[in-house]
Order: structure tokens, then C-alpha cells, then sequence
């Protein structure tokens, strides 16, 4: 069965459609990645997703459980939350607490078991994203890419089922994409499953499962990387693709 | 002379301090209140706060001190309130504005990505505003607070036009005594306090230099 199966999102913005009619489903362990031009609607779909934004029709289901609906409580949406774990573009770490306090504080506020066990899966966080020894260090302290290593850590904390990037490595200098897109293809190993949004071509294709182009609202093209980048059926990917390459 | 007069100040200086402190203790966490009234999506209180805020900070603390006081006694013939009370009422209901303001602009100056981020993380409503955001706030208001208190401190002086035996009227008590030294003196006291309290918030200032954000 599939971990997450959306079905038919809709989503606008006054009078504007920014999602319109999107599905799609997702395995186990598989990671998706999320390719298209500005405005084509991939941060809405991720903020949906998280419940940040709610989604005006259709539906969200992980693991066959429906979470949404049209009488949710405030309560219900946070444990609905819970299910996802989003990495954003500017990291938005909690510049007041240290890094092993940042990825303390969500599982220590929902009492997700005691000081020493939160502690010390903190502590293999870290370990797995390469920080260890930054534990005691602030925000500020570190560069772009430690920080956005941390704010995965941070999300992971929470044992999401599924975990969102949205563009993780954007606002980094070019010399520190690497390190980010490293630590996510280590959760690739781990089996993570994945939502990655991102504008890195080569690591779109190399990473994913299933690759989707989004334009316009919709889902244009869906398929594996070979697929969507090497033989896509539709024109508009096709001419998206071969944008992104001549860029270089 | 010096010490007769020194007791008489410090007579007048213990009702300036009682003002001083009691009005930080009731406005500061009172201004909170203020703030998210005027930052609420329910427009009628929303509008209702900052019509009342702008009423409060568009008219002299002297006034309203006044239109407290006697106001109640005259418009409804209630029995007047204590001195000390109307002034603690009219100096907690001005600076609460004050603060207010200054609270709005610090909450409103946070990044949503902060908020957003503690969602994602399954915070509550009250956890995000407390462990997260309430911290930053501070660090950023905190001049602008200084600011405030510091005026608090020479507004106080304002009290005695509804009685209150405050330091000024004691050191101008001694004029008709041919004396002008003890109003210098009461400056010296004011100097003082307002120069300890700098020292006060330079320290937190100091202790909050740690993060940036
Ligand atoms: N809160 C909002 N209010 C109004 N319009 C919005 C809002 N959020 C997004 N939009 C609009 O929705 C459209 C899609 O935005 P979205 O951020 O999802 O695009 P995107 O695919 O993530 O683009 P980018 O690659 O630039 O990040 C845009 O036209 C944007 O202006
Ligand atoms: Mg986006």
C-alpha cells in the first residue's frame, strides 16, 4: 500500500488556480522529486502537504488514513502535521537555542519520551548529518549548509513519514549544495521517503524513484527519471528539459 | 540642612519609586494584552483597541490623570478614588499603550518561517509564541523599552497635580524656605536612577547578545 496518496488537490489563491487537480501516490522508501518553472505551483503543493496552506478540494491520505476534511480541529491538524516533516529553503532555525537544543524542543514538547532518549536520538541525528561536534553552537555560527544539515535533523527528530524539501539547496553558495544533497541521499540509503523539490537537475534526476514536472498547476509529466528527463511525452517537459540544459 | 532635606527627598523619592514600580508591574503585562488586541482578526476589537490606543498616546498622561481622578466622582457621583490609585490606574492604562505599540512592532517584525517552522514541528499555538517567538521579541524591543522606562522615571513627577507627595514637590517644598540646592538634588536622584536602570538594560542587552535573530 502506498505510504501517501493524494488525490485531487486543489488549491487557489483569490482567483487565481495555482493546484489544480493534482494526484499522486507514493511507496515506502521512495523518493519523489519535484522539478518545474517559478510559479508552477511546487511550494503550495508542499505547503498543502504540511497544512500550511489547506487545500481547498481533495483529499490526503498516509498510510490509508484520510487526513483531510472540512471540520478539522485546530488539534487534529497538528497531529495531522505530524505525519510530514518539511526542510525549508531558508532553514529557519531558532536563532535563541543552540544546535542539539533546536532539535530537542519539538519532541520534548510533545513529550515524545524521556530527556535521555530524546537526548541521545538528538545526538544520532547530528551524527548522521555530519555535526556532532557543532552540537553546542548557535544558528548564527554556522554556515548555510550546517544549517540546513541541522534543520534536517530537526525534522527527522519527529520520525516523519514523509519528509518535504522544499528547494534545500537554493539559498546556499554553489560550493555548499553538495554537502546538503549528500545528507539526502544518505536518507535515500536509509530508506526516507522523500519529497524533494529542487531546481538541481542532475540531483532531481539522480536521486528519485519518480520524478514529477509540475506547470501551471498541474502535473504535466510523472514518471521514472528516465522517463520524464530522457523520453517525455509531453512538449511543454520536453521544452523545460532542454531549457535546463542549455543553461550550462 | 543637608540632612533634614535629604529625608524630606527620600520621602518624596519612596512615592516616586511606588509609582515608578508598580506602573512597570501592571502595564508591562497588561501592554501584551493591548498588543493582541490590536493584532486581531476580529476586526471590530481590533479596531476597538487601536481607536483606544490612539486616544491614550494622542492626549497628555496629565490630563488623563486628571479626567481619571475627579472624572468618576463628577460623572457619575461615585465616591473619589484614592490618590495613589488613580494615579496607579492612569500611568498603567498610558504606559500599556506604550508598550503595546512597542510589543506589536517586535511580534510583527519576526519572520513567519519561524512560526511556520514550529507548526511543521507540531508546536502548539501558545508553545510557538512562547518558546520560540517571545525570546526574539525581546531581543528586538528591548531598546525601545529602555526608551520607555526611562521616561516613566521623569513622568512620574507628574502624580502631585492629583496630590501625590512625589520628589520635585518635595524639593520645591523647600523654596519658600529660601532654598534652591534640594531641587538640584532631586535631579541627582533622577540622574541616578535613570543611570542604574541604563546600566540594568545594557546588561540584559548584553546577556541576549549570544543569537542573532
Ligand atoms: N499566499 C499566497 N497568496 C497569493 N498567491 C500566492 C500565495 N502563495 C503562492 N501564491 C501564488 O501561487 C503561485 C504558485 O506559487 P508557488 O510558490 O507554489 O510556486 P513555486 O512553484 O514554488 O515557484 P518557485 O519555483 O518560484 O518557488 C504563484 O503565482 C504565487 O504568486
Ligand atoms: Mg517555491
Amino acid at each position: 500500500m502506498a505510504v501517501l496518496e493524494v488525490k485531487k488537490i486543489k488549491k487557489s489563491f483569490g482567483g487565481l488556480d495555482v493546484l489544480k487537480d493534482v494526484s499522486f501516490s507514493l511507496e515506502e522508501g521512495q523518493v519523489l522529486t519535484i522539478i518545474g518553472s517559478s510559479g508552477s505551483g511546487k511550494t503550495t503543493l508542499l505547503r498543502c502537504l504540511n497544512f500550511l496552506e489547506t487545500a481547498d478540494e481533495g483529499q490526503i491520505l498516509v498510510n490509508g488514513k484520510l487526513l483531510t476534511g472540512s471540520h478539522l480541529t485546530e488539534e487534529q491538524i497538528r497531529e495531522n502535521r505530524l505525519h510530514f516533516g518539511l526542510v525549508f529553503q531558508n532553514f529557519n532555525l531558532f536563532p535563541q537555542y543552540t544546535v542539539l537544543q533546536n532539535i530537542t524542543l519539538a519532541p520534548t514538547l510533545l513529550k515524545q519520551g524521556s530527556q535521555e532518549e530524546i537526548q541521545k536520538k538528538a545526538m544520532e541525528l547530528l551524527d548522521k548529518v555530519g555535526l556532532t561536534q557543532k552540537k553546542d553552537a548557535y544558528p548564527c555560527q554556522l554556515s548555510g549548509g550546517q544549517q540546513q544539515r541541522v534543520a534536517i535533523a530537526r525534522a527527522l527528530a519527529l520520525n516523519p513519514q514523509v519528509l518535504c524539501f522544499d528547494e534545500p539547496t537554493s539559498a546556499l553558495d554553489p560550493e555548499l549544495t553538495g554537502e546538503v544533497l549528500r545528507v539526502i541521499r544518505g536518507l535515500k540509503e536509509q530508506n526516507t521517503t522523500m519529497i524533494v523539490v529542487t531546481h538541481e537537475m542532475d540531483f532531481a534526476r539522480s536521486v528519485a524513484d519518480v520524478v514529477i514536472y509540475m506547470a501551471d498547476g498541474v502535473i504535466e509529466e510523472m514518471g521514472t527519471p528516465e522517463e520524464v528527463f530522457d523520453h517525455p511525452v509531453s512538449e511543454k517537459t520536453r521544452h523545460f528539459i532542454q531549457g535546463t540544459q542549455q543553461a550550462f | 540642612m543637608f540632612v533634614p532635606v535629604t529625608m524630606q527627598l527620600l520621602g518624596g523619592f519612596w512615592e516616586t519609586l511606588k509609582v515608578f514600580s508598580l506602573t512597570l508591574l501592571f502595564s508591562l503585562p497588561l501592554g501584551l494584552v493591548v498588543s493582541f488586541g490590536s493584532m486581531s482578526k476580529f476586526t471590530p476589537l481590533r479596531v476597538l483597541v487601536k481607536g483606544f490606543v490612539w486616544i491614550i498616546r494622542g492626549t497628555p498622561l496629565m490630563l488623563q490623570l486628571i479626567i481619571i481622578f475627579y472624572g468618576p466622582g463628577l460623572v457619575f457621583g461615585l465616591p473619589a478614588m484614592p490618590r495613589f490609585t488613580a494615579t496607579i490606574l492612569a500611568f498603567t492604562i498610558n504606559y500599556a499603550c506604550y508598550f503595546s505599540e512597542i510589543y506589536r512592532g517586535g511580534i510583527e517584525s519576526i519572520p513567519k518561517g519561524q512560526y511556520e517552522a514550529g507548526q511543521v514541528l507540531g508546536m502548539t499555538k501558545s508553545q510557538i509564541f512562547f518558546k520560540v517567538v517571545l525570546l526574539q521579541v525581546i531581543k528586538r524591543i528591548l531598546a525601545p523599552i529602555s526608551n520607555e522606562v526611562i521616561t516613566l522615571v521623569k513622568d512620574t513627577s507628574l502624580a502631585r497635580i492629583i496630590g501625590i507627595y512625589e520628589i520635585i514637590w518635595a524639593g520645591e517644598s523647600f523654596i519658600k524656605k529660601g532654598l534652591i540646592w534640594p531641587l538640584f538634588y532631586t535631579g541627582i536622584f533622577y540622574l541616578v536612577f535613570s543611570g542604574l536602570l541604563t546600566i540594568f538594560f545594557g546588561r540584559m542587552e548584553k546577556k541576549l547578545d549570544y543569537f542573532r535573530g
